[in-house]
């Protein structure tokens, strides 16, 4: 338990994959200029998350392992098995939420398709290979992760509607400020580095 | 992902149009700076040069050849499906990159780790097809790869560069400035320089941002037209 907590916490804050590896920073800069479509995308990051990694977990492990029912080495096709994962998932999620909840559909509107190329979520799938995780982990690693690039995303979008009022130069309007505060955000980020809730619960 | 601009001139001239495709997007139109497209990979391999270029290398091909052949294939392919025909292209051309780059060098594979991968969701790769070989022929949607793949690179090189340079006092790991003899400039010698160290934060985080922000804010001033009103 202590594990998977900690594994949640470092995914979500300290290894933070918009603020410590730069993943989904497109629609992380293009979508946060306000806090209520930021909240939605985020939400939806979460969800899509948590859902891929373990199917990417499963077909990593029992699909294209050399220990898998195949019993060849078929990690070369792991790119495009990932990411039609992601895109046939998406669409998935997209048609139950449709079904099942009309007005959160609706307010997500087009960034559940846009979440396809999100790198972000492709990152995650990846960075659950490379750091071997096994079920429960590659669970708690999504769902963190997506956790954190929620709260950057949010976090963001709350500080550029702000900035709207503010004396910018003119050429650094938009774009250059965004960069610029989001790198301050890194900074602050970086200070909880550290964090280890190994012992928790234990 | 960021709103794209058509580029709607009329053909006047070939040579004159071909070349515009290219010169393009460097400038007036950079995927990074302008578009807004990319910027994921942008910011996490620029540590090192040697990093940077590499991966501006394999970008510019995927783009280039993933424009060309979704731009032959744009007629055959259904409205509802594109979206994963196109990424099935990208991620085969990602897959022939990357055992390729493993082949030739694999230091720097490891060193790019997952970014190789994440070519795949590489907005400008999606964004181009989208914006252009849905809509051209493969020639220029070609030129159109390599002109947004040039584009692409020249950010890269720069902010690599002055993070290299400022972080680790190398460029393309030979090293120019440094506190002890192995360096070009050795800082501990002189007495003029003994204030300067290398500044760790470079090569963290936070300064590709402020970097990015900073190289912006040139262009933007250098080009007025690209200065944003809203």
């Amino acid at each position: 338990m202590g594990e998977l907590a900690n594994i949640f916490i470092k995914s979500a804050f300290i290894e933070n994959l918009a603020l410590s590896y730069f993943l989904g920073m497109c629609s992380f800069l293009a979508v946060s200029k306000s806090v209520k479509t930021a909240f939605g995308l985020g939400l939806a990051v979460i969800f899509v998350q948590g859902i891929t990694i373990p199917v990417n977990w499963f077909i990593n492990y029992i699909i294209l392992s050399e220990n898998g029912i195949f019993g060849t080495d078929l990690t070369f096709l792991r790119f495009i098995l990932f990411i039609s994962v992601i895109a046939a998932m998406v669409q998935l999620v997209e048609m139950v939420v449709e079904k099942y909840s009309p007005s959160l559909y609706n307010s997500l509107g087009i960034f559940l398709p846009l979440i396809t190329v999100n790198c972000a979520i492709l990152g995650g799938s990846l960075f659950m290979v490379s750091k071997e995780y096994n079920f429960s982990q590659s669970l708690s690693f999504g769902l963190g992760g997506g956790f954190g690039w929620f709260l950057a995303i949010v976090a963001i979008a709350a500080i550029r509607e702000k900035m709207r009022y503010s004396n910018v130069p003119p050429a650094l309007r938009g774009l250059g400020m965004a960069f610029i505060l989001t790198g301050m955000m890194g900074m602050a980020f970086m200070s909880l580095m550290g964090i280890d809730l190994t012992s928790f619960g234990k | 992902m960021a709103e794209v601009k058509e580029k709607n001139a009329p053909a006047v001239e070939f040579g004159k149009e071909e070349r515009k495709l290219i010169t393009d997007p460097i400038n007036d139109n950079n995927p990074i700076t302008v578009q807004i497209l990319g910027i994921c990979s942008a910011l996490a391999v620029t540590t090192l040069m040697n990093k940077a270029l590499v991966m501006a290398i394999a970008v510019t091909a995927v783009t280039a050849l993933s424009n060309m052949v979704t731009s032959a294939l744009r007629n055959a392919i259904p409205k509802q499906v594109r979206m994963i025909v196109q990424l099935v292209i990208v991620a085969t051309l990602v897959t022939i990159v990357e055992l390729t780059l493993k082949a030739l060098n694999y230091p720097i594979y490891k060193d790019l780790s997952v970014f190789i991968g994440l070519i795949i969701t590489n907005c400008i790769v999606m964004g181009r097809l989208e914006a252009y070989a849905m809509a051209n022929r493969p020639w220029r949607s070609f030129l159109d790869g390599i002109g947004n793949g040039l584009g692409y690179g020249v950010i890269l090189i720069i902010v690599a560069f002055i993070r290299e340079l400022f972080g680790k006092g190398s460029v393309f790991n030979f090293k120019v400035i440094g506190p002890n003899a192995e360096y070009l400039i050795n800082t501990a010698s002189s007495p003029l320089l003994s204030w300067y160290t290398n500044n760790n934060l470079m090569v963290l985080f936070p300064s590709a941002m402020f970097v990015i922000g900073i190289v912006i804010w040139a262009h933007r001033a250098w080009n007025k037209k690209l200065v944003d009103i809203s």
